[in-house]
């Protein structure tokens, strides 16, 4: 049903009357770009993984460093979270963000060789961070380290990402945006709000500045960032990519459209409160803990009604879970996404913050919702759009898809159980007292009694990424020899009539 | 706590902005026979092309369901 207005609009941009590029193209999606992301997301899910492997095993053998500075693990625990958030899952979001939006609006993207340019930038992006963080630049705020002149890169990159999505939604040829544009547009939006506010800092050189805030000021601007970007890149983010690819790939429509609606306007209407759960008993005033822990808690309510709409749109049909291995990944990382939700909302009710902070529970939690939730729809995601994107039916062995599911889900349940074990004992431990007042026990013997954790969560790292690595092999062999095939953009009015 | 003098009004005016958007989306008419829409991307199926052809004349019209096809 597109609307006579938009039509107007599109008239303007049909073919022929279009000096940028050649009439034939502007009958053709922009591709390029979507593949070039969707590769280099999985190639640096195989570095960032790497490196959360070997920093898991530094925490069980600490020598293996062999004393060389860049490889401590101080330096390389930020290399793997960002390489993992940002570069893993950075490349996916702007590969399944540029598909989604051109195939739901029918329209080829605005200003092709802009988001030509959000590719190497946020390459670049990506190499200087793998540079700078082991060598020790840093801005020593977490997921924020990257120092200031590659962020000013980062915010070049995202104001060009905004304009090319923006720019499509609004040459779109159909009236409805469908919802997933709707969770990619805040992502978008507010990752550059995020970015723009906690990274504000005084530069003294080229390699060192000083935040603008200062103490609890900056404590709490840092967590505000923190907390919004796990709620909006890693989740509204990957939650547009679920509710494009679940019901492409399940060939059904999403369970309930209405509460898909209700489920993008109650999580971004909620998000932003929620940081100060990460600062509790901290300097930071009590009324505003309080608040970060109310916030938190609401957050349940859209979390689980996306996660139960997206598992339902499966009603009906669940025999396909059975079958089709891209719908597993899909399917259980939104089992993932409602355990964290869960576990997180519990997390921040200061009594129960007060067993978990500072202990590996916090790390558990963590990677349930980023092996989980966000690299689960992201191997599910990629796993359709690659093989679409080369002219494929389907991935060169599904078989090895499988086998990926099965390694992938055992690596994770080892990992997060491990960190859970761990860290309620490390809480019992550090907070047990004598009659006296004197601890039971000192910190290092809460350190000893870990050691066995930490190695079954290096195994369960181990697993995933080995997933990784057969995922990689399957890519390969999925696309080569095979010439990028150009989609042309069916007809709008196609669909008036259905 | 002067930075709650920034961030409470900057979430502030992020709520209204939302508020706005919103109020626009639904004058818009985003949200009218929304029921349907959740279909439309199983339905629209585009056509592939080769890099050597030559494209020109609009897709042929594809209307059946749900089919998994490139896309």
């Amino acid at each position: 049903m597109p609307s006579s207005s938009m039509n107007a609009t599109s008239a303007a941009v049909m073919p022929g009357a279009t000096p940028v590029t050649s009439a034939s193209t502007a009958t053709e999606y922009s591709d390029t770009v979507v593949r070039l992301f969707a590769l280099a997301s999985v190639l640096w899910g195989i570095v960032g993984m790497l490196v959360g492997v070997l920093i898991a095993a530094e925490l069980a053998w600490p020598d293996i460093s062999l004393g060389i500075p860049w490889l401590s693990y101080g330096r390389l625990r930020p290399l793997h979270t960002n390489a993992v958030i940002f570069a893993f899952g950075g490349c996916a979001l702007f590969a399944t963000s540029y598909h989604v939006v051109q195939r739901t609006g029918q329209t080829r993207l605005f200003m092709p060789k802009l988001a030509m340019f959000t590719f190497i930038g946020w390459q670049l992006v990506i190499v200087a961070a793998a540079i700078s963080l082991p060598l020790g630049f840093t801005q020593g705020k977490e997921y924020a380290e990257l120092e200031w002149p590659i962020d000013l890169l980062i915010a070049v990159v995202w104001v060009s990402y905004a304009i090319v999505f923006f720019g499509t939604v609004g040459t779109r040829k159909i009236r409805h945006i469908y919802v997933a544009n709707w969770f990619f547009g805040s992502f978008i939006i507010a990752v550059a709000l995020l970015h723009i506010v906690n990274g504000a800092a005084i530069p003294v050189s080229l390699t060192k500045s000083y935040s603008a805030y200062a103490g609890v000021q900056d404590a709490m601007v840092q967590w505000w960032y923190g907390h919004n970007a796990v709620g909006f890149f890693l989740t509204a983010g990957f939650l547009g990519m679920m509710y494009y690819y679940i019901p492409k790939q399940a060939g059904r429509p999403v369970y309930s459209y209405r509460l898909s609606i209700v489920h993008f306007w109650a999580l971004i209407f909620t998000y932003m409160w929620a940081g100060p759960h990460h600062l509790h008993y901290t300097a930071l005033p009590d009324w505003v803990q309080s608040v970060g822990m109310v916030f938190s808690l609401i957050l349940l309510a859209p979390s689980w009604g996306g996660m139960i709409n997206g598992i339902m749109t499966l009603s009906g049909a669940w025999h396909k879970l059975r079958d089709d291995p891209i719908l597993k990944f899909l399917i259980v990382s939104l089992s993932f996404y409602g355990m964290s939700t869960f576990e997180g909302p519990m997390m921040s009710i200061k009594t129960v913050n007060a067993l978990s902070h500072y202990t590996d529970w916090t790390v558990g939690h963590v990677h349930s919702g980023a092996l989980g939730w966000v690299g689960m729809i992201t191997i599910g995601s990629l796993y359709h759009l690659i093989p679409r994107m080369f002219g494929k039916q389907q991935m060169h062995s599904m078989r090895a898809v499988e086998l990926h599911f099965w390694i992938a889900t055992i690596g994770i349940v080892l990992y997060i159980a491990a960190m859970w074990i761990a860290g309620v004992m490390q809480g019992l431990m550090w907070r047990a007292v004598n009659p006296d007042g004197t601890l039971v026990y000192s910190f290092v013997e809460s350190v000893k009694a870990t050691y066995p954790f930490y190695v079954i969560r290096l195994g369960g790292g181990l697993l995933y990424l080995g997933g990784m690595l057969i995922m990689a092999w399957n890519v390969v062999m999925t696309v080569r020899g095979v010439r990028p095939v150009v989609v042309r953009i069916p007809a709008p009015l196609a669909m008036a009539h259905a | 706590m002067e930075i709650l003098y920034l961030l409470i009004p900057l979430s502030v005016v992020l709520v209204l902005l939302i508020l706005g958007v919103f109020g626009w989306a639904l004058h818009a008419g985003q949200f009218d026979e929304i029921a349907r829409e959740g279909e439309r991307i199983l339905q629209v199926d585009s056509t592939l092309l080769d890099v050597d052809q030559a494209p020109g004349r609009p897709a042929p019209e594809q209307s059946q369901p749900t089919q998994a096809g490139p896309s």
